[in-house]
Formats: C-alpha cells, structure tokens, sequence
C-alpha cells in the first residue's frame, strides 16, 4: 500500500468530489465564525435566497470588537456595535449557536474551539481568520478562508481545493531551558522566512515537538500562516486524547473515536515535498526587531545592519523596518526599552500562558513607565486563572487584568498603542501599525513580555531569578 | 462575479515585499458590514499622514499614477490576515490587476473571489516594469487573460500562468456557489458516509 501523510489521509477523507484536473471539493467539518468576516457573507446568502446547509456545524463568537474592559457590552463604536448586532442577528435568522458575549464559554475563536471539545483529530475546520491553523495542533486540517469563502461554506458545507504541497518541519532534542512553543514558532519563521512555506501544509514533527503540551502545539500551529503556509499540523497522540476528553463537545463513543484518531499520522516512509530540519537545542528566547515575523533575534542578539543583507531587497526591507521600528543597528535586543505589554491573543492566552506569566512576575513589580496588560483568551480560561489565583498575583504585580478578546494583537477594539509606543507583545504579527497606528510590536513568548514588564526593556528569560511563593 | 477579459491601464508601482492585508486595508476599517466602500481607505497609513492629509510622497497621491489600475510590488504580496476586505479595497479604489513576483494563499484566493486578477512574473521582469512605471508617466501596460500576455507598447511581453478554471470563471464571471451545489447529491452522498462513523 502507498504510504501517506497525515495530510494526505485527512484530505482523502474529505473528498466530495474531484474534477479531472485536480480540484477538489473538500467537505468541511466545522466552521467557526466570528463577527468580523461574516456579514457579507449572510447578506450575500440573503440576496441568493440560500440558507446555511448545516448550522450544526457552524459555531459562531463575538472576538474581534469586544471591549476587555468590565462592561462589554457598552459598545463605543457604534460601527462595531453594528457589526456585533448583525452577527448576532445573523446567527438567530440561521440558527447557528453563538457564544455571546456575555456567555460563559465566550472567547477568542481559536481559543474556545479546543477547549470546548468543537476541535477533533482528522477534522477540516475553517474560519474567516487566518490563524485557524492553530487547530491543526490536534490534527485537524485547519485553514483560514475568505468572507467570499465563508459564504460558500455556509451555503455548501464544502469549499473547492487545489491539493497544497507538504512541508515537514522536524524539530528534533529537547527545548532548551526558557525556549518556549512561541520561540519554536519564532525560531522557525526566522529560518524559512514569512514566505518560506507558501502553497504548503505543514506537519511539525520530532521529539521536541511530541513533547509540547495540546497548547505549546497550538502556539506553534497558530503561527503557521506567518511563515505562509495554508496550514500547519501535528498528528494526534495521547496527550491530544487526554486534552479532548471529557470536554463539552467531544465525542460521545469516545474510545471508537480515538481508535479511528489513532490511524491519524503519517506513515513512516511517507514522502513530503520538502523538509525542514532543526535541533531543539539551536533555538533560544527571541524578540522580534521588524515588520514581520521573520524579522527575528535571539535575545543574546543584537539589531541587525542593513548593510549586511543578503540582497538590494533584503537591504532596503531592513532599512526601513528599522526605520519604522526606530531602532539602530548594532543595539542590543536586551537594551531595547518598552512602553507597553500585551499577554494575549489566539498565540499565547491560554491558561499554561498565564501560568508561566504568573511564575515569572511573583513578587516583582511592573516597570513604573510600563503599561501592561493582561487579556485571557477566553472566559474560561478567565476563570480558571482566577480559580488559582493568578489574577492576585497579576494585580498584585501591577497588570491590568482584563476581560476575553482579541484585545490588542490587531486593535479592533479600544486596546490600542499610541503613534511611536513600543509594545512587547505576546502575539502573532508585528506588521506596521497592526496594535495602533505608528505602533512598534516585538513578539515574544508570555515569559519574556512579562520580563519586559518588570524590567522596562527586554531581558533573557534564562537568567531570570525567580521568587518562590510565600506559604499561606 | 465581475467578469474580467481584457485590460489596459496605468500602472502604479509599489516596491515593496511582503505587503500584508494590515497595510492594505488597516483593521480600523474592517468594522463595517458592506462589501463596497473600502476603496478611499485603501492603504490608509501609506496614503495619509496622522492628521488625515494625503502623503505627497506615496505612490497612489502622485498626479502621474492619479486613475492607476494595475499594481506592480514586490514578492509575497497579501501576506498576513484573511480579510477580503483587502481585495475590496483594491477592486473599489480602481484596481483591476496587480503583478507581483509572488501572493500569499489566502489573499489569492480572495482576489479570484472578486474578479481582480493577479498575476505572477519573475523577480526580473517586476524590476522592469517597476522600473518603466518609476521612470516614464502614464506607463501602461495591456493584459489580456484571453491570451494570458502583459505587454506595454514598447518591448515588454511576458506570459503569464493560471489554472483553467480559475480563467474560465474570471472569463466568464461565473459564481462558485452556484456551480457547487450542482453537487449537492454528492454532498448528501458524503454527509450520509459521515453519519456511519457514529461518535
């Protein structure tokens, strides 16, 4: 028998039907929607009298605009407000379940997906966002898609697909000491480059990568679409199995279903288009110092010259990131001084984020310039943090401590950055004016923006001294 | 879907790599609930300074690319976000094609959804053609998707590829939906195999 990636095996499962030049129709498992990229796409339904062929398999949240202040629902904009209305709107008119705002379950899309159980092995998922990827960490075919898209998997459950490349990224040894899931993603994208995985899948593979937690792999997964690639994936194993187990939505013949999950992976001969090979022990803490996500330094580093670069475009890119940036060649990433920290996002604002957030700033005090901020990524996740007491020691430590969204990492919401401010930012784009306009974003791992809080610039999580925690 | 054949204007050049959705459409303007509107807002940061007075030094507000409808950048081109606000944008403003070295999936895909064509040339000939629209006013170029040429009146030819049906849909301007669920019993066919997992 041929042998088969794991991309492979969910593709073929998927086919609805194959055109004679390769297209396919690819059937679609479950579609998350939020409130930004949708509206177009019920109005577009509207205008072509269709209804949602299955609205079961639609789930719907309000993330993008919500405010993270305590009262979200006093909406300012009132565009904004328009665009939740229609959403919620749209959703009762089609009967798809949406998590409100003022739901228990409410939450950043690619974080409330797992955590609910909506996130299987072997699914296809889609949304209008392209950090869908993220659900490829359970071994999931996930892939963001345009408004123009979502209409036509509302209407269809289905989507036309050109069979992508496959790329494995093989991430052999052990993570280092302060390298984190973001650091892998970082280290990688600084590798292969923001284009470096374009018309590909990718399924991220080897020891260091089976040793991540279910949220260290969707750190990495999430970041996929920031190398280029359509989606990133990690064949499902037992830790994916514990994660999905018992969650509201999981399956209900549980142990049938694992037994058909277990056949997700690929097959030991099975041949990728390209690969991509690195040892665990090569990456390190890292910050970015551009305008995109490839523009990266490991913390020991410094600001690159333009003068350095490998071409007459690589210069000029350079040149005028660090204009933007306003950062000099040759600085030290470590001297690098900061205005404001976010700890959020679909990247890193889950629980074992803010877990590591919450070790690191123990007994320590934020910076008195610094502003920081720190947004879960859900209501559950809100509530778990406080159940342990994070919160307290957040507060404690002077972050405000602020209510589910996607916040800052794009500012469609009031959380913004001022024209020159610098923001150590814990999410997945550091594009010019992405938190604010005339912003300036370094991304880093939660560890590290917390450091940067404490220290007013950026320092090397490997050094840190961490206070233990007093005894009741 | 509009319909694209035939094309021949003026081309503004933007010599720039990985130029992502954000700078496209900033995300202040994705709050709204229409598909049109997007074009004054096209490359908002680029084109206005802090006080909302147009850039003198960007491209778009120069008089010699003032009515430009084909785009000419650098590699990587809609890379970042999902909105399809960005080919919006670009369709609303004027644009009918753009021409860069390379296009981010998701972007691409959005642009056929819209009827605005792209298309993929070599590094080489991008450095041409940025150069001609940078040194000659109201360089314009002729694209034909019929014979799947770019060509400008003097010397520059290039063909170019894309996929047949992606042509015959902007050929045609044909409806994806549409043609979809003339599959719908092979829809119904697969969702009745997905009942038999039983989980």
């Amino acid at each position: 028998m041929l042998s088969k990636t794991l991309f492979q095996k969910l593709w073929e499962q998927h086919v609805v039907h194959q055109d004679a030049d390769g297209r396919t129709l690819l059937y679609i498992d479950l579609h998350l929607v939020h409130e930004v990229t949708s509206p177009q796409a019920f109005e577009g339904l509207r205008l072509a009298g269709l209804r949602v062929r299955r609205p079961d398999l639609a789930v719907a949240t309000i993330d993008h605009n919500v405010p993270t202040t305590p009262n979200r629902n006093l909406i300012s904009d009132p565009i904004a407000a328009q665009q939740i209305e229609t959403l919620r709107r749209n959703c009762q008119e089609f009967g798809i379940r949406l998590f409100d705002i003022g739901s228990a379950e409410q939450g950043i899309v690619h974080v409330i997906g797992p955590e609910l159980g909506l996130t299987q092995p072997g699914m296809t998922i889609v949304c209008g966002d392209s950090h869908t990827s993220t659900h490829g960490a359970f071994g999931a075919l996930a892939f963001g898609i345009g408004t123009s898209e979502v209409e036509h998997v509302l209407a269809s459950q289905c989507l036309w697909q050109k069979k992508p490349k496959t790329m494995q990224i093989v991430v052999d040894g052990k993570l280092p000491l302060g390298a984190t899931a973001k650091d892998v993603a970082l280290g990688i994208i600084g590798r292969i480059g923001t284009d470096g995985a374009t018309g590909h899948v990718i399924e991220y593979r080897g020891a260091a990568i089976r040793s991540l937690s279910m949220e260290g792999r969707m750190t990495v997964c999430n970041m996929s679409i920031e190398a280029g690639a359509r989606a990133g994936m990690i064949a499902p194993d037992e830790t994916t199995f514990q994660y999905v187990r018992g969650r509201r939505f999981a399956p209900r013949d549980f142990d049938k279903a694992v037994e058909h999950w277990q056949t997700l992976r690929s097959d030991d001969d099975a041949r990728f288009d390209s690969t991509v090979r690195l040892h665990a022990d090569e990456l390190e803490p890292y910050v970015t110092w551009g305008t995109n996500p490839g523009m990266v330094a490991p913390i020991s580093g410094r600001v690159p010259d333009p003068n350095a670069a490998a071409s007459e475009g690589e210069r000029a890119a350079t040149a005028r990131a660090l204009e933007y940036m306003n950062l000099k060649p040759g600085t030290a990433i470590a001297e690098i001084p900061v205005d404001r920290v976010f700890i959020g996002s679909c990247t890193n604002a889950r629980i074992e984020d803010l877990r590591a957030t919450a070790e690191l700033v123990r007994g320590y005090h934020v910076h008195p310039r610094v502003h920081a901020m720190i947004v879960p990524g859900s209501q559950q996740v809100k509530r778990a943090a406080e159940s342990e007491g994070l919160d307290r020691i957040f507060r404690a430590a002077g972050f405000e401590w602020r209510e589910s969204g996607c916040s800052m990492c794009l500012g469609m919401n009031p959380d913004i950055l001022q024209p020159g401010e610098r923001c150590a930012s814990t999410s997945n784009r550091n594009f010019e004016g992405r938190q604010g306009r005339g912003g300036r974003t370094h991304l880093v791992s939660p560890p590290m923006a917390a450091g940067a809080a404490i220290a007013g610039h950026f320092i090397d999580v490997r050094k840190w001294k961490y206070k233990e925690a007093q005894s009741a | 879907m509009r319909a694209f054949r035939e094309h021949t204007g003026v081309v503004a050049p933007l010599n720039r790599s990985d130029l992502d959705t954000d700078q496209i459409i900033p995300k202040q303007f994705l709050k709204r609930i229409e598909r049109t509107g997007y074009g004054e807002f096209l490359f908002y940061d680029w084109r206005y300074a802090g006080d909302g007075k147009p850039r003198p030094e960007f491209v778009l507000n120069q008089p010699a690319y003032s009515g430009a409808s084909i785009l000419v950048a650098g590699k990587n081109f809609g890379c970042g976000s999902s909105r399809e606000h960005a080919a919006w944008a670009l369709n609303d403003y004027g644009f009918r094609v753009v021409i860069a070295p390379s296009f981010a999936d998701i972007f691409a895909t959005n642009a056929r959804n819209n009827g605005l064509l792209l298309i993929a040339l070599p590094e080489r000939q991008i450095a041409t053609l940025l150069d001609r629209a940078q040194q000659s006013e109201g360089y314009t170029l002729h694209v034909s998707l019929l014979d799947k040429t770019v060509r400008d009146n003097k010397d520059f030819s290039a063909e170019f590829e894309i996929d047949d049906f992606r042509r015959t849909c902007l050929l045609e301007g044909l409806d994806e939906i549409g043609l979809t669920l003339k599959h719908e019993s092979e829809i119904a066919a697969y969702e009745s195999r997905l009942v038999s997992r039983g989980w």
